[in-house]
């Protein structure tokens, strides 16, 4: 295709993909609590007020928390079973594998559902641990998929050689496996991360009625009509994904975890 | 070392971390669920242990009949719209230099991990009356005064392209990556033009990509339920909608239960029907 018609489509989709970013960036720093654009005045205080205002301070402190804890028990439930499905050959414990990915391949409803009627059932609904646990099920799926591609692109004869000279599994990991598979590690719970910042329907069928993350709280202000806050919090959201997936990129192969395999490499 | 059996009952060790979470906290709630989509519902928003169809046998009625119509038609377009999109800019995208398409993945990343709460707002301040698009239209001289563009079927398929559009994409990447570049030329070497050489070389090695690809898609798409809240009207409410609808504000968790379950039994059915296509490819 030509490079004017390639250019061209390129920018439309780019686009596309921007102008709602960019018109919530312009209502965001209007003067007056009005939903205006182009932008009347220029202020910058409704970024203040996610951290001023109690309410939003909150919520932002909970999905924090809530992205922190979660995707670090993602990554701590996806590691051992990356490593053992590397590591042993064991047909059926694919099953694992399967159920790790089930969650995040269905409709999201779906497992939103099925963890509200646990939580009721088991009595703990409501309990802001739960969706703790609720997110890290919901998200395993991201640091298992990049671990089990870190796991693949390991040489396996650098592991024997380690063997060879007496290292038991153990120091094996420690020494040789751990520093292999770091970048994968760590952009597994990058993935995770920045997704349950995002995620609402299992937070909110889990813990909606006694915690607020930013997006519940977002939609339950969306309910009630505008308020800026709401488009500062957008902005931010929109570049703490870009700065994480920019770190990943920076630091990592990102052409090569999302299944991009060098050409030579077939 | 080796990849090898386990041998002694030591070796399932780290194993059982993942297990018992997985078993525990996905299995089992969706066991429960499964089991509440058979339970009597009890005025009040409670339910007892029983074994009735109730709320199965709900579904037969013409109000189901078009929520249940107007999700797939839905979820078809969308998948169809992302994938008329999606195909050209990858197939674009992987011919470019790897700086530029780090670039764009960090931005689609960006814009797929996105909320849909936040997708939903930001559609919604660009269709309405006072910050929307129209503005620019009558600032441009094309129309005569601003109007909003929301809520309306227009609006909630625009919101749920965009939402899908980069989950296509990356999709398409990997597939498109490892396209051999030779075919390409050997079509251009004997004189097809580049648009002709991507519709009769590029597009029919992909069918099976394509499919797949259109069936994920779907997938995706029928689990928004929260764009047809914001950008639609009750009429384009979709199953997962009225899912969230019945847990939450209706309390009637069997009945929701059920539509679940419903909507498991449609996802699965796609699921295999990607994995036929994928197993076909394979023979082929």
């Amino acid at each position: 295709m030509s490079t004017f018609l390639t250019r061209a489509y390129f920018f439309l989709i780019g686009l596309f993909l921007a102008m709602p970013i960019i018109v919530v960036a312009g209502v965001s720093v209007n003067e007056k609590q009005s939903l205006t654009f182009p932008p009347q005045g220029f202020s910058i205080s409704w970024y203040g007020q996610i951290f001023m205002d109690e309410e939003w301070r909150d919520a932002l402190i909970a999905s924090l928390t809530l992205a922190i804890l979660s995707a670090a028990l993602a990554v701590l439930i996806a590691l051992p079973l990356a490593w053992f499905l590397w590591r042993r050959i064991a047909p059926w414990a694919n099953i694992f594998q399967l159920l790790g990915v089930a969650p995040f391949t269905l409709p999201p409803v779906i497992t939103a559902l099925g963890l509200l009627t646990f939580w009721a059932t088991t009595g703990f609904y409501g309990q802001p641990w739960t969706a703790v646990i609720s997110h890290a099920i919901f998200f395993v799926t991201l640091p298992l998929v990049t671990l089990s591609l870190g796991f693949t692109s390991i040489d396996r004869s650098l592991v024997e050689a380690a063997a060879t000279m007496g290292a038991d599994d153990g120091k094996v990991f420690r020494t040789v496996v751990l520093p292999l598979i770091r970048p994968y590690l760590v952009s597994g719970y990058a993935f995770a991360f920045v997704l349950s910042l995002n995620e609402y329907i299992v937070a909110y069928m889990t813990v909606g009625f006694t915690v607020q993350t930013l997006p519940i709280k977002i939609f339950n202000a969306l309910r009630y009509g505008y308020t800026p806050t709401m488009a500062s919090v957008t902005i931010l959201f929109v570049l703490i994904a870009a700065t994480v997936f920019g770190l990943v990129a920076r630091f990592g192969d990102l052409p090569k975890l999302l299944g991009a395999m060098p050409a030579n490499d077939k | 070392m080796r990849r090898e059996p386990p041998q002694r009952l030591a070796d399932y060790g780290p194993l059982a971390f993942p297990a018992v979470m997985l078993v525990v906290f996905f299995v089992i709630p969706f066991g429960t669920m499964i089991a509440v989509s058979f339970f009597k519902r009890q005025q009040g928003g409670f339910y007892t242990p029983d074994f009735v169809f109730d709320n199965y046998a709900r579904f037969i009625s013409l109000f189901f009949g078009k929520v249940l119509g107007f999700s797939l038609m839905l979820a078809i377009t969308v998948a169809i719209c992302c994938v008329v999109l999606g195909i050209p800019f990858t197939y674009l995208l992987t011919r470019m230099g790897r700086k530029a398409q780090v670039l764009w993945l960090v931005a689609l990343l960006s814009v797929l991990s996105l909320s849909e709460v936040i997708i939903g707002f930001a559609w919604s301040t660009l269709f309405s009356r006072t910050a929307g698009i129209t503005n620019l239209l009558v600032i441009l001289g094309l129309m005569q005064e601003a109007m909003p563009l929301s809520p309306s079927f227009g609006a909630v398929l625009t919101g749920m392209v965009y939402q899908a559009l980069p989950y296509t994409i990356l999709i398409l990447y990997p597939a498109l990556v490892r396209l051999d570049p030779t075919l390409t030329e050997a079509a251009r070497t004997l004189g097809a033009s580049p648009v002709k050489a991507f519709f009769t070389v590029v597009v029919p090695a992909l069918r099976n990509t394509v499919i797949a690809t259109l069936i994920m898609v779907f997938i995706f798409a029928l689990g928004s339920y929260l764009l047809p809240q914001i950008l639609g009207r009750p009429q384009h409410w979709t199953l997962s909608v009225l899912i969230t609808d019945q847990a939450v504000y209706q309390s009637n968790m069997p009945f929701a239960a059920a539509m679940a379950v419903f909507l498991v039994l449609v996802t699965l059915g796609m699921v295999g029907l990607t994995v036929l296509v994928g197993r076909k490819g394979e023979a082929a």
